[in-house]
């Protein structure tokens, strides 16, 4: 006898009961904290601030230890919380030639104003296993020096002085800054709009988009100009008062890509850019939206539109992981609704099949006699 | 009218903030005003994934009061886990009276379904709507269906429905089964089953269609003309099944399979929850149904 399935509540009760102890684990272990995860997990919460695009190394932390490091998943966490934050208003343009530069490099130039600075990076690290860590030795204290205090150029502007690349680009003078987080999504879209969704883009699909691009698939002939982390201040005008008013500083990942182009029917032949920023310490994501960035300019430099990094309503519907997630994981919900009408439609297609062979076989047969 | 969740976080009444409300509200209105047209809306990350009624969950934050009497249900029943967990959310952030009860309900939300009880005028049924563009299968550009859409360019959506004709000998769509909206606009009415979509015909309740992860908003207004596409000599036609519900004996509605054991048993049951407990609690029984009804929990 079938009993309709009662008790949903309860089994949602006791499952996430099961989830808080499995993401506790062995309670005879020392639980986390949030300064440890801030601390020791930081890139790791980089990722999550940039999806989450959200600042906020505590919050971001928060969400690591709830979803037991699963980073979507945190990433989903922070956004579902800042989604509910009332707007203050926009803060001005960071100022990336100011920024305290902790890591600076230029694959264009073997040395220009203000230097390559390696910083802490893995690049250059030997990926052997390092069990020594496993018992916290002893680390020594980094070498550091004063800032100068100068502005360090960027590759673009040394670039700019001879004309040899594109300028900026300017948007008309009543352009407002889009805003994908209050507006619709609607293509083609604004440059602005555009680079603000793949800054929160997720970092493996903009990885693999920007790596198709080298491999021939849209190419385009990318240098890394430079690539800064550092920190920049955050400012905001007030109306009452005459100064803007710096509210912080944030650490960020710019990346300034050059690609050689030939000139088109639209453009002179000159270096053209592609741009990449993302919250937090992360080359990987900057470098490969600024990959991206270049190729979805196909069409505004009037290049051939070939290739998937190319085409912007492929890219940018599909850049964010929540949605992604959420959809792909949505096919575990019941449909059996649905699956029933399948079953029944191909059920009747069924029949009408073996009747109809049915029907050939006797045919065959009376030919036969 | 605030629920304060914890000292950190506080959330607004029904947990979008007003002005988001209001914004799609206006959506709401718009799409009210031009019956089957998907209106853009600034859809907010919710607190439960984008797939999972993110677009019915919103169109209902921004429409319910605390006098509503809330009614979810995924499958047509209100005791499926997502149906559970949609329905403990508007508790928790609006404290709003919920029930199971089709005909008690103000607003109903659901997934995969319309209610077989007829709703009335002043309901309002709210779907869970996955990929609102009913030309996205035959079209994956929003840029060129937006634009078939403004120039009532449907011939393609036909010619996919001749297809089916010619190679399957019927349409083969069973569900999310097109429709024209006031003879205008053609409208996905979400993976309903074909089954349902007569109901949505000059149906004196407000129908509303939220579409999170694809930021779309639509609705259809009470009293409005909904036909489902056909071709003359291939009329549309809804499911039958041959046999009535194995607990209340209803005919003429929705059933779902159920498997009984490993050896192709099965039985045939109401997919509405609501209606089919209804009917056996006004004494209605169907071949396999217990004798006496177990006592109300």
């Amino acid at each position: 006898m079938y009993v309709a399935v009662k008790g949903g509540e309860a089994a949602i009760a006791n499952a996430h009961r099961l989830l808080a102890d499995r993401r506790r684990g062995d309670r005879s272990v020392p639980a986390l904290r949030i300064d440890q995860i801030v601390e020791q997990l930081a890139l790791g919460i980089d990722r999550v601030m940039a999806e989450g695009s959200l600042y906020d190394r505590e919050l971001a932390a928060l969400a690591v230890m709830q979803s037991r490091g699963d980073l979507i998943e945190a990433i989903f966490l922070v956004r579902a919380y800042r989604t509910t934050l009332p707007r203050f208003g926009y803060t001005r343009p960071i100022d990336t030639a100011a920024m305290q530069v902790e890591r600076r490099v230029s694959a264009t130039y073997k040395d220009l104003p203000g230097g390559q600075l390696l910083g802490p990076t893995f690049d250059y690290t030997h990926r052997l296993l390092d069990p020594q860590l496993a018992g916290d030795p002893d680390v020594v204290e980094p070498e550091q020096r004063e800032t100068d205090g100068q502005r360090m150029a960027r590759v673009s502007e040394i670039l700019a002085r001879e004309g040899l690349i594109e300028a900026d680009g300017e948007l008309p003078e009543d352009h407002l800054t889009g805003d994908i987080t209050r507006e619709p999504l609607e293509f083609p879209q604004a440059r602005d709009s555009r680079l603000q969704a793949l800054s929160r883009g997720d970092e493996g699909f903009l990885l693999a988009l920007g790596y198709s691009t080298q491999r021939g698939y849209g190419r385009s002939h990318p240098f890394v100009g430079e690539v800064r982390i550092g920190e920049v201040e955050v400012e905001l005008d007030v109306p009452e008062l005459p100064f803007p008013v710096t509210l912080g500083r944030i650490r960020v990942t710019e990346c300034q890509m050059v690609n050689q182009f030939k000139g088109s029917a639209k453009a002179p032949p000159q270096f053209t850019r592609g741009y990449g920023l993302v919250f937090g310490q992360s080359e990987r994501k900057a470098m490969a939206m600024s990959l991206c960035d270049r190729a979805l300019r196909a069409g505004e430099l009037g290049e051939d539109i070939t290739a998937p990094a190319q085409d912007e309503e492929f890219v940018i519907s599909h850049s964010d992981n929540v949605q992604a997630t959420g959809f792909v994981e949505h096919l575990k919900l019941p449909h059996y609704v649905d699956f029933q009408a399948e079953l029944d439609l191909v059920r009747r297609m069924r029949g009408e099949h073996e009747k109809r062979n049915q029907i050939n076989e006797n045919d065959q047969r009376e030919a036969a006699e | 009218m605030t629920t304060a969740a914890t000292e950190i976080a506080t959330y607004n009444f029904a947990y979008l903030d007003e002005q988001t409300k209001r914004m799609i509200r206006r959506a709401i209105l718009k799409g009210i005003a031009i019956p089957g047209y998907q209106v853009p809306f600034a859809s907010r990350e919710m607190p439960m994934p984008y797939g999972w009624g993110t677009g019915g969950v919103q169109v209902t934050a921004a429409i319910i009061g605390p006098d509503d009497v809330l009614k979810v249900i995924d499958q047509g029943a209100d005791d499926t886990t997502n149906a559970v967990s949609i329905r403990a959310f508007f508790q928790k952030v609006a404290d709003v009276a919920v029930t199971t009860e089709t005909a008690k309900a103000t607003i109903i939300q659901t997934r995969h379904r319309i209610p077989e009880h007829p709703l009335t005028a002043g309901q309002t049924l709210v779907y869970q709507v996955p990929i609102p563009e009913p030309l996205r299968f035959l079209e994956p550009r929003e840029t060129e269906t937006r634009k078939m859409h403004a120039l009532e360019e449907y011939g393609l959506m036909h010619v996919k429905l001749y297809e089916d004709i010619a190679r399957h000998g019927r349409i083969a769509t069973t569900y999310a089964y097109p429709v024209k909206v006031e003879g205008r606009y053609v409208m996905d009415p979400s993976p309903t089953p074909k089954f349902d979509n007569p109901k949505m015909h000059m149906s004196p309740a407000l129908q509303l269609f939220g579409a999170g992860r694809e930021k779309r908003i639509y609705a259809v207004p009470p009293f409005t003309r909904v036909v489902s596409l056909d071709f003359e000599d291939h009329p549309f036609e809804i499911q039958t099944f041959d046999q009535p519900c194995a607990l209340c004996g209803a005919e003429q509605v929705y059933l779902d399979e159920v498997i009984l054991d490993d050896k192709g048993g099965h039985m045939f049951v109401c997919s509405d929850t609501d209606h089919c407990e209804k009917r056996q609690a006004c004494g209605h029984r169907g071949h396999l149904a217990p004798e006496a009804l177990e006592p109300a929990q």
